[in-house]
């Protein structure tokens, strides 16, 4: 996306529905705040939570700039951060929770505000859309009237009767039918998606100059998964608002964001243009979640090559690169420190000292991680005879097995029945969080 | 089984043999009770309505769909699990539909369900080794305590896991390991078919894969049966050989996996291939997508004729009066229209939407 940032003029546009144009205009920065400063900066937020185990570090040193009007994809899967990082910028946190480094809007330091002045930027400067519209409406009070709220609490001069006009508006430009006679409905009487069409209304209520988006299309069917993503991108380009969308799906961020940052065990792993990350990957995670997809554009029936283990636990982390265990690169160095995030090209980081031989598999999965034996069972076809169909139940017993730990790990794929045991230890202990 | 049937709802291509489960006029209907004192009938959810299907032998079987049209309770009726309304699911010869639960007994050794959830479809309080062995020991098919411990150790091997292991509890297992845990327990009983329901829906990406590709050698190597029920179609796409779409209670278009997504011919398949993101960022933006209008109309109550056309893009923008009467009037039989495969469209035109 790229639309123009928040100095554009007042005039819409885009093309959207004649009646759902905003009269009041795109996004402006809030008085107070220097509309010269980076739109939101985010710089070596840790966020950690404390449990009977101990610390949970949660959120490592996350670093990013929002540019203007861009969209940022944020992709990692469950436990990487993602959630936290952005409910640490909304400053939405439980109390319990321990945030350190710094978030700034505009110049404006938000770690650390009162539960009061950042009210004021929520909604209006910065705004979010939840995962779950099922939760993120109150079931008792109609859709309109959460609509007003938002728009009266940023605007005490606002009178109610062009609230719920305003309010009308809104939810015709996200596309609700009926929308005057819809506006005095109860969430239970919307299904999912037009929840979430209400919820993304709400968001885009005050011409925010950010909205945060976490996994808005997770909980919906793919049909309705696309006419959101349309109504978000109508709602960026009727606000011109910059957007931070989190999500797991490879596909969505493909398709909507400008830059991307992956995450892995709550770190940044790599950050770049979109095209930078699908097209030549530098970090071996990336390259990994990348092969381990299954394409619906896949002509013919490619073997997936999935990533061994799983994420480290975030609770006392060894030192080293986190994702070195998983790693079919993996080297001693790796295991020394933390790999800072290195500049691979223009506008292009990666956390990993062994980007060059990642360089060369020009984004193929399968030239990097197979190399990895450990996972030589899943790539072969090797199985017990005595499993397969009309086998006697009784012929299963394993008294020339070998016993397990006498192979070692790593041993070749095409074996006999011994090979099964051993390459898979490493998916096991890996797994093993 | 008598020699091939003679109405056979698949694309048509050659067969190996006899299908191993034949579905034909399933329905499920769930009944919406009145809220006076007698809580009579007034109504029923027509979850699954009239479908026909067949697994053949070593064939995986897909069956895609979004939220609530019924392919989950479809699994679950052709395993008897909730017994059908009406039809008939004839496995290997014999008919399911109607036999209590101690002539299911002996079937359920060779039909097995995996379910989607491994957090909830193992018992927290059991060891590793306990549910694996369960249904060993349920069936008595060891005679001895050593015959049971080294298969359920094979089993575990088999699935990738470390037999070391077996003594622990679900709660110390990753979702992805618990996944296995959970094939291992359906293959105890050396299964011709598994009923797979949203097997990796609960897993993430890198996990998953690996899931996959276990189904995969497990199928190839072990000679099973799948029906697949998924709502990822890039899931179905890889490990299909035919693949089913189901629109609320029906199935609406039919055919070999390759077909089905290079040449889908229902405006549903359609709408369904083009809303899904491609993880590639080129190919995405150059996309033109059919986006269908609406939710989901409820099973109670289905639409007239087709049961898609309050949705179809081809009922709202494209046919005329007179067509559309057709529409509304006439419910549209799965048969080949001209397609090379079977579909469920008055207007079927096969195209290419990926």
């Amino acid at each position: 996306m790229s639309t123009p940032g928040t100095s554009g003029p007042a005039s819409s546009s885009s093309g959207a529905t004649s009646t759902g144009t905003l009269s009041r205009g795109r996004t402006q920065s809030l008085p107070g705040f220097d509309a010269s400063a980076p739109l939101l900066q985010v710089t070596d937020l840790n966020v950690r939570f404390p449990s009977e185990d101990g610390q949970v570090h949660a959120v490592r040193g996350v670093d990013y700039t929002l540019r203007s009007g861009e969209v940022l994809g944020i992709v990692g899967e469950s436990g990487s951060g993602k959630s936290v990082t952005s409910l640490a910028v909304m400053g939405l946190l439980p109390a319990s929770a321990r945030v350190s480094g710094s978030v700034k809007y505009r110049g404006q330091e938000l770690l650390g505000q009162s539960d009061r002045s950042m009210s004021r930027i929520r909604g209006k400067g910065v705004s979010m859309i939840f995962q779950d519209p099922m939760t993120s409406l109150d079931p008792v009070y109609k859709v309109g009237a959460q609509i007003e709220e938002t728009l009266r609490i940023h605007d005490r001069s606002l009178s109610s009767r062009a609230a719920e006009s305003r309010a009308v508006e809104l939810l015709e430009l996200v596309g609700i039918p009926n929308a005057a006679d819809r506006v005095r409905s109860y969430p239970h009487e919307f299904s999912g998606g037009m929840r979430q069409r209400v919820v993304i209304a709400i968001a885009m209520a005050n011409q925010p100059e950010v909205i945060i988006a976490d996994e808005p299309t997770t909980a919906l069917d793919v049909t309705v998964q696309a006419q959101i993503l349309e109504v978000l991108q109508t709602a960026l380009q009727e606000t011109g608002a910059a957007m931070v969308m989190i999500t797991h799906d490879l596909g969505v961020v493909a398709g909507i964001a400008d830059r991307v940052l992956v995450m892995y065990a709550g770190r940044p792993v790599e950050l770049g243009s979109v095209e930078d990350i699908y097209y030549e990957p530098r970090m071996p995670y990336t390259l990994g979640l990348l092969g381990s997809l299954p394409r619906l554009d896949a002509p013919t029936r490619e073997r997936l090559t999935p990533i061994t283990g799983a994420p480290p636990s975030l609770l006392n982390m060894p030192p080293g690169c986190p994702f070195a265990p998983r790693c079919p690169l993996h080297i001693a160095a790796c295991d020394e420190a933390e790999p800072p995030l290195f500049q691979v090209g223009s506008g292009h980081a990666a956390a990993c000292i062994r980007t060059e031989e990642v360089e060369r598999a020009h984004g193929s999965a399968a030239e990097v991680f197979s190399e990895t034996s450990t996972d030589a069972v899943l790539a072969g076809e090797a199985l017990p005879a005595d499993l397969a169909i009309g086998a006697d139940a009784g012929d299963a017993v394993a008294g020339d097995d070998p016993p397990p730990g006498q192979t070692e790990p790593g041993a070749d794929a095409g074996g006999d029945t011994g090979s099964l045991i051993s390459p898979h230890r490493g998916t096991t202990d890996g797994d093993r969080a | 089984m008598s020699a091939p049937t003679t109405e056979r709802p698949d694309g048509g291509a050659p067969r190996r043999g006899d299908p191993i489960l034949s579905v034909r006029g399933l329905e499920k209907h769930f009944p919406i009770k009145g809220g006076g004192l007698l809580k009579r009938t007034v109504g029923a959810v027509r979850a699954v309505d009239d479908i026909d299907l067949d697994l053949y032998p070593g064939e995986v079987l897909g069956l895609v769909g979004e939220s609530g049209c019924g392919k989950s309770t479809t699994g679950r009726a052709i395993l008897n699990l909730q017994p059908a309304t009406a039809g008939s699911v004839v496995f290997q010869g014999r008919e399911i539909v109607g036999l209590d639960r101690k002539q299911m007994r002996p079937l359920r050794r060779d039909i097995q369900l995996v379910f989607q959830d491994p957090y909830a479809s193992l018992n927290p309080r059991l060891p590793v080794f306990d549910i694996v062995a369960e249904p060993l020991v349920i069936h008595g098919l060891t005679t001895s305590n050593a015959e049971l411990r080294s298969r359920v150790r094979e089993l575990v091997e088999t699935v990738g896991l470390n037999p070391e292991h077996t003594n622990r509890y679900p709660a110390e297992f990753s979702g992805g390991q618990r996944q296995r845990i959970g094939i291992a327990r359906a293959l105890a009983l050396q299964p011709k078919v598994l009923v797979l329901d949203e097997p990796v829906s609960a897993l993430d990406v890198s996990i998953q894969a690996g899931v996959i590709n276990l189904l995969e050698d497990l199928k190839n190597s072990l000679g099973l049966s799948y029906l697949f029920i998924a709502h990822d179609l890039s899931v179905v796409r890889h490990i299909s050989d035919r693949v089913a779409v189901m629109y609320l209670g029906r199935i609406v278009e039919i055919a070999e996996r390759d077909e089905l997504f290079d040449r889908p011919a229902h405006p549903y398949t359609q709408a369904l291939l083009s809303a899904i993101p491609l993880p590639d960022p080129r190919r995405e933006r150059a996309r033109q997508r059919i986006i269908i209008t609406g939710d989901v109309p409820s099973p109670a109550n289905p639409p007239s004729g087709c049961r898609f056309r309050t949705r179809c893009q081809k009922f709202a923008n494209v046919l005329t009066d007179d067509q559309r009467q057709q529409c509304i009037t006439v419910d549209p039989a799965l048969e080949d229209r001209g397609a090379g495969h079977l579909n469920a469209c008055h207007y079927a035109e096969a195209m290419s939407v990926l």
